[in-house]
C-alpha cells in the first residue's frame, strides 16, 4: 500500500496495487479450509482481475501516447494539450480498475463476500487501505480526469449510484459485517462523487475520516462477535449495551460520525462532498439529491444496526448468553483511540462558512490547486447562506434517518415487519441484494465456466496443449531409441561413420 | 635458403615448462620409495599447477610471443589456459576418492594428467600448425593412457583402445589437412596463412580448401562434433570417472582454443564460405547429443552425450563469428569446466570399492543421505541445463546472443529448443536425488574425502559466482577477445 501511494509512476503504482490485491485475496481466504472462505477469496481475486485488466489497458494506452508512465511528465504534457484525444479512453479504463479495487458498480460484488476474512483484516484492508486505492488513483490522476469531462460525469454518476444502491441493500441486511461492507461500498461511492465533481481534496478528506470511523465500526463489530463466539446475525443480538460498555460507546461515536451528525468527523467530510456536488460545474442538483437521500439511508441503517445490536431486549441464544463479556484491553484500547479520531478527525477540515480554516484542503492545495485553477476555472461565487441551507438540509435528512430507525426498532418493532409484508417485492429484492450475484452468475460466470469446462479444459488443454507437449516428448524418445542403434560399440562402425561424415562434407564442397 | 635463429623466450612456454618439470619429478618419484606417499605426490602436482597458474596470470599483463611466431601466450590463450588449469587442478583433487585410490598408481597418474595439461596449454597458445599438432598429440596420447588406468576392468581398457584407434584415425585426417595447407601456402604460421587467404580467398586453391576441411574434421573428432562423435559415450563411460570429466572439459577447452584461433587468424574473415557447414554441424551436434542423452540411464554415458551437445552450443558462437564470439566461447568453456568436472566428481565421490552408483536409479534419495554431495550435484545439473542463477545460464545466454547479434536467429532458436530437450535428462537426475525413495537396502556411501569436498565446493562457488556476477568475468574476457 505504501508502495502504491509513494510511487511516482503508474507502473510502480500498479505493482503496489497488485500487491495489496494479492494480500487481500490471501487474507480473505485465510481460513482456506472452509470452502466458502476459499470461494470468497477467489471471487475477490477474479473480480479484481477484471478491474486490473482495465487498469493495465489504460496504462498501456498512456504509455503508447506519452512514451512514459511517470506522473509529472504525463501530467505536464497533458496539461499542455498533448494526447488529449486519448484521455477519455485512458481515464475510463483507469476507472474500470478503480471500480474493481474500490468496489463500485459493477464490480463491487466481491466486497460483501470478503467479510469471510478475519475481522481485523476487514478493518484494515476492506475499510481503510486497500479499497481506497481506486479513489487515490483517480485523485492522483486528477489532471487527466479534468481533461476528460465526460469521464468525470461517469465517475460521479457511478459513485452516487453506488452510494444509494449499496445503502439500500444495507437497509435490510441482517449480518452485522455485511451491513458494514455495504456501508463501505456506499461511502466509497461518496468519495468517487467527490472525485467526479472535481472536489478531489474533499474526496481524500472523506477517505481519511472514513478510515477512522469505518475501522472503528469493523473492530467494534469484531468485539461484538468476540463476545458472542463469532455470531454475526443481528437478529440474535440485542441488549448488549450494558455488557459491552466500551464497545457500545465507541461504536456509537463511529455511528454518529458516519451518519453525518454535526460536529462529528463524517459530517464535515461528507458535507463537503455534497456541497461541492451541488455547486461545482461538474456536479449537478441530481447528484446532490441522490447523495442526500443516500445519507439519510446511511443514518437509518447505521442506527438500525446500533439498536438491533446494543438496545432492546436480548435475543442472544441462552447457550451463548452466559459468557457474554467485554473484550480485553488489547481490543478496547484501539477502539478508544479510533473513537477519539472518529470524533475529532473532521476538525482539520471545518469549512469556512462555519468559521473553520479548511486546513486539510490547504494541505493538499499544492497538489490540486495548481492544475485546478487553470483547468476548471474559478469556482462560481456563492453565498454563505446557500451553503448553510444545503448543510441544514443534509443534517435534517440525517436526523430523519435516525428518527425513523428509532421509531422502527425501539418504539414500534412491529412496523418494519408490517412494512416488509406490505412491500414484499421490494423487501425481497433488497434482501437478495437485487439478485446481482445471481445475474452475474447466470450471464457471465456460468457461460465462461461451461466454455472452460467443455472446451478449454477438456479439448484445448488436454488434447492440444498436453497433446503437443506429450507428443514432442514421445517424438524425442522415439527418435532417441532409433538413433541409439547407431552406437554399436564396434570401432569399425564408428570409423565407418566418421568416414561417411568426411565424404559427405568434402563431397559437398567438391561438387559445389 | 636463409635460416633465421628463432627468438627464444621461455616466458612464452613458462606454464608448460613448470608442468613438465612437475610431471618429470612425479615420474622419478614413481620409481622410488615415495611412490605411495600421497601427500608428497599431491604437493608436487598441485605445486606445479600453482606455478603454472601464476605464470599464466602474469601473462595477462604482459602477453608474450616467441619461437618465430609459433607460440603466443596472449590474453586469448590466458583465458583458455585458466579453464584448462582449473580442470586439471580439480581433477587432481577429485582423483583422491576411495575407488580411484584403490587402483590408481598416483605418481604415474598425476604425471600423465600434467602431461596432458601441457598439451592442452600448447593448443591454447599455438600459433603455428606444427605447434597445434604437437599439443594435440601430447594431449591425446596422455589421455589414451589415462582412459585405460583402471587396468583390471575391461570397459576401461576397451575405452582406451577405442579412443586410441579412432584418435589415430582422426589424427591422420588432421595431418593430411596440415600437409595440404602447407602445400598450398608454403607456410605453417597461422598469420601467414591468413595473409595467403587474404590474397587468394579460401577457395582460391582447391588444395587449400580441402586442407582446411580435413583440419576441421580432425578438430571435429577431438571436440566430439556429430558425425565424429561416436567414440565419446563408450570412452567416457569406460574411463575412470575423474578422467572422463577431465577429458570432456580440458580437451574440449584446448581444442576449441585452437579451432577458434585457426578460424579467425588463419582462415580469417572469409569464414562466411564455410559457416553453412558449421551451422549444420552445430545443429546436428546439439540435437543428436541431447536427444540421445534422453534415453540414457547410466549417468556417465548421459554426461558423455551432454558433452557432445555442449560442443554444439559452443559451435553456435563460432558460427556467429562476431566480436562476441571469443569472449562467449571462453566464458562457456570456463563454465563448462566447473560444472562438468564437478558432475563427474560427485559421481566418483559416490563410488566405493564395492559399488559404483552410475545408474540414475541408484542415485535415489542421495539428496537426503549425502546432503552436500546431493546439493552440489543438483547445482551442477541446473547449471548444465542452463537455469539461472547459475553460470550455465549466462554461458548459454552469451552464446545465443552472439548468434542473434550476427543474424542467425534460427540457429539460436534451434539451440534453445535443443537446450529445452536437455532440461529433461538433467532434471531427471535431480528428481532421483530428491524425490525418489532408495530401493532395497540402504547403501553405505563412502565418506567424503576432504580434498574432494574442497574441489567440489570451489566448483559450486565458481558456478554460482559466475552466474550471479557474470559481468566482471565477461568484461575481462572481452579484453581477451579484443587482442586477437
Amino acid at each position: 500500500m505504501l508502495l502504491l501511494v509513494l510511487a511516482d509512476n503508474y507502473l510502480l503504482m500498479f505493482v503496489g496495487w497488485e500487491g495489496v490485491g494479492l494480500c487481500s485475496y490471501l487474507l480473505i481466504g485465510f481460513w482456506y479450509e472452509d470452502h466458502y472462505n476459499a470461494y470468497a477469496g477467489r471471487k475477490a481475486f477474479v473480480v479484481n482481475r477484471i478491474g486490473d485488466y482495465g487498469f493495465s489497458l489504460g496504462m498501456l494506452l498512456l504509455f503508447a501516447v506519452y512514451g512514459t508512465l511517470k506522473y509529472d511528465v504525463i501530467f505536464s504534457q497533458a496539461a499542455h494539450g498533448v494526447g488529449v484525444w486519448a484521455l477519455g479512453a485512458v481515464t475510463l479504463l483507469l476507472f474500470v480498475g478503480a471500480t474493481g479495487k474500490s468496489a463500485q458498480i459493477p464490480l463491487y460484488v466481491w466486497l460483501p463476500d470478503a467479510m469471510a476474512g478475519p475481522t481485523p483484516v476487514s478493518a484494515l484492508i476492506h475499510a481503510a487501505t486497500m479499497v481506497t486505492a481506486g479513489v487515490y488513483m483517480v485523485v492522483r490522476s486528477h489532471v487527466l480526469y479534468l481533461l476528460a469531462p465526460d469521464t468525470m460525469l461517469v465517475v460521479a454518476s457511478i459513485g452516487v449510484f453506488t452510494a444509494i444502491f449499496a445503502a439500500s441493500i444495507a437497509l435490510v441486511n441482517n449480518d452485522i459485517k455485511r451491513v458494514l461492507a455495504y456501508s463501505t461500498i456506499s461511502q466509497l461511492g461518496y468519495m468517487f462523487v467527490g472525485a467526479g465533481v472535481g472536489a478531489f481534496a474533499a474526496g481524500i478528506f472523506h477517505l481519511m475520516t472514513h478510515a477512522f470511523f469505518k475501522a472503528l465500526l469493523f473492530l467494534g463489530a469484531g468485539s461484538v462477535m468476540h463476545a458472542l463466539s463469532g455470531e454475526t446475525d443481528m437478529r440474535k443480538m440485542g441488549g448488549l449495551k450494558d455488557k459491552l460498555p466500551v464497545t457500545y460507546w465507541t461504536f456509537l461515536m463511529a455511528t454518529l460520525a458516519i451518519s453525518g451528525v454535526p460536529l462529528f468527523s463524517g459530517f464535515f467530510s461528507k458535507d463537503e462532498i455534497l456541497w461541492q456536488a451541488f455547486i461545482s460545474p461538474h456536479g449537478s442538483f441530481w447528484i446532490w439529491l441522490i447523495g442526500v437521500i443516500a445519507a439519510g439511508f446511511t443514518a437509518f441503517y447505521m442506527f438500525r444496526l446500533v439498536y438491533l445490536t446494543f438496545h432492546g431486549k436480548s435475543r442472544v441464544p441462552p447457550e451463548l448468553a452466559h459468557h457474554v463479556h467485554e473484550s480485553p484491553p488489547v481490543m478496547t484500547i484501539p477502539l478508544s483511540i479510533l473513537a477519539v479520531l472518529a470524533v475529532v478527525g473532521g476538525y482539520v477540515g471545518v469549512p469556512k462558512v462555519l468559521g473553520g480554516g479548511q486546513h486539510f484542503e490547504r494541505f493538499l492545495e499544492p497538489v490540486f490547486a495548481r492544475n485546478a485553477e487553470e483547468l476548471i476555472g474559478h469556482l462560481p461565487h456563492h453565498s454563505a447562506s446557500l451553503e448553510l441551507t444545503v448543510m441544514l438540509i443534509s443534517v435534517i435528512v440525517a436526523f430523519t434517518g435516525i428518527g425513523i430507525a428509532y421509531l422502527f426498532y425501539m418504539k414500534r418493532p412491529d412496523l418494519p415487519v408490517a412494512l416488509a409484508a406490505r412491500f414484499r417485492g421490494i423487501y425481497t429484492l433488497l434482501l437478495n441484494k437485487y439478485y446481482v450475484d445471481e445475474i452475474y452468475n447466470a450471464l457471465i460466470v456460468q457461460p465462461i465456466f461451461h466454455l472452460s469446462n467443455s472446451f478449454l479444459w477438456k479439448v484445448f488443454d488436454v488434447k492440444i496443449v498436453d497433446g503437443l507437449v506429450n507428443g514432442v516428448a514421445a517424438l524425442v524418445e522415439r527418435t532417441a531409441q532409433r538413433l541409439r542403434r547407431t552406437e554399436t560399440g564396434l570401432v569399425q562402425n564408428y570409423a565407418l561413420g566418421f568416414l561417411v561424415g568426411v565424404v559427405l562434407i568434402v563431397g559437398y564442397y567438391l561438387v559445389k | 635458403m636463409s635460416l633465421t635463429i628463432p627468438t627464444v623466450n621461455l616466458a612464452a612456454i613458462g606454464p608448460e615448462l613448470a608442468l613438465t618439470v612437475g610431471a618429470l619429478i612425479l615420474l622419478l618419484l614413481s620409481l622410488g620409495r615415495y611412490r605411495r606417499s600421497t601427500g608428497l605426490l599431491l604437493a608436487v602436482a598441485l605445486g606445479s599447477l600453482a606455478v603454472a597458474f601464476a605464470l599464466v596470470i602474469a601473462a595477462w599483463k604482459a602477453p608474450v610471443e616467441a619461437f618465430a611466431g609459433s607460440v603466443a601466450l596472449d590474453r586469448f590463450a590466458v583465458g583458455f589456459s585458466l579453464a584448462i588449469l582449473s580442470a586439471a587442478t580439480l581433477t587432481v583433487l577429485l582423483s583422491l576418492n576411495e575407488l580411484e585410490r584403490s587402483y590408481l598408481l598416483l605418481a604415474d597418474y598425476y604425471g600423465l594428467v600434467l602431461f596432458a595439461t601441457v598439451g592442452m596449454l600448447f593448443l591454447a597458445s599455438a600459433t603455428s600448425l606444427v605447434m597445434v599438432f604437437v599439443g594435440l598429440e601430447t594431449l591425446s596420447i596422455s589421455l589414451y593412457v589415462l582412459a585405460g588406468q583402471r587396468r583390471t576392468q575391461a570397459s576401461s581398457l576397451e575405452a582406451a583402445l577405442k579412443y586410441f584407434l579412432l584418435g589415430a584415425f582422426a589424427t591422420g585426417f588432421f595431418l593430411y589437412g596440415v600437409a595440404l595447407i602447407y602445400g598450398a601456402t608454403g607456410t605453417l604460421q597461422l598469420r601467414e596463412i591468413g595473409t595467403y587467404v587474404g590474397t587468394h580467398g579460401i577457395f582460391g586453391s582447391p588444395l587449400f580448401a580441402f586442407g582446411v576441411l580435413l583440419l576441421l574434421i580432425g578438430f571435429g573428432f577431438k571436440i566430439a562434433v556429430v558425425p565424429f562423435h561416436m567414440w565419446t559415450p563408450d570412452v567416457y563411460q569406460g574411463a575412470p570417472t575423474p578422467v572422463s570429466g577431465f577429458m570432456a572439459a580440458g580437451s574440449k577447452a584446448a581444442a576449441f582454443a585452437a579451432l577458434v584461433r585457426i578460424v579467425f587468424v588463419a582462415v580469417g574473415p572469409t569464414v562466411v564460405n564455410w559457416t553453412a557447414l558449421l551451422w549444420v554441424l552445430a545443429v546436428l551436434t546439439m540435437f543428436v547429443g541431447n536427444v540421445l542423452a534422453v534415453v540414457q540411464d547410466n549417468v556417465k554415458r548421459m554426461l558423455a552425450y551432454s558433452s557432445i551437445a555442449h560442443a554444439g552450443y559452443i559451435l553456435v558462437a563460432i558460427v556467429a563469428a562476431n566480436d562476441l564470439t571469443n569472449s562467449s566461447v571462453i566464458f562457456y568453456v570456463l563454465t563448462y569446466t566447473f560444472m562438468n568436472v564437478g558432475a563427474f566428481g560427485v559421481l566418483s565421490a559416490l563410488a566405493s570399492r564395492d559399488k559404483e552408483a552410475l545408474d540414475v536409479h541408484e542415485l535415489s534419495g542421495v539428496g537426503y543421505q549425502k546432503p552436500l554431495l546431493g546439493l552440489a550435484m543438483a547445482i551442477f545439473m541446473f547449471s548444465l541445463a542452463g537455469v539461472p542463477p547459475t553460470a550455465g545460464f549466462m554461458a548459454k545466454f552469451y552464446v545465443f546472443s552472439a548468434a542473434v547479434k550476427a543474424g542467425y536467429i534460427w540457429l539460436a532458436i534451434l539451440g534453445v529448443v535443443a537446450a529445452m530437450i536437455s532440461v529433461y535428462y538433467y532434471l531427471r537426475v535431480v528428481v532421483y536425488l530428491y524425490m525418489r525413495e532408495p530401493d532395497g537396502e540402504t547403501t553405505a556411501w563412502p565418506r567424503l574425502v576432504p580434498a574432494v569436498g574442497v574441489a567440489l565446493g570451489v566448483a559450486v562457488l565458481a558456478i554460482l559466482g559466475m552466474g550471479v556476477w557474470p559481468g566482471s568475468v565477461m568484461g575481462m574476457l572481452r579484453q581477451a577477445a579484443a587482442l586477437l
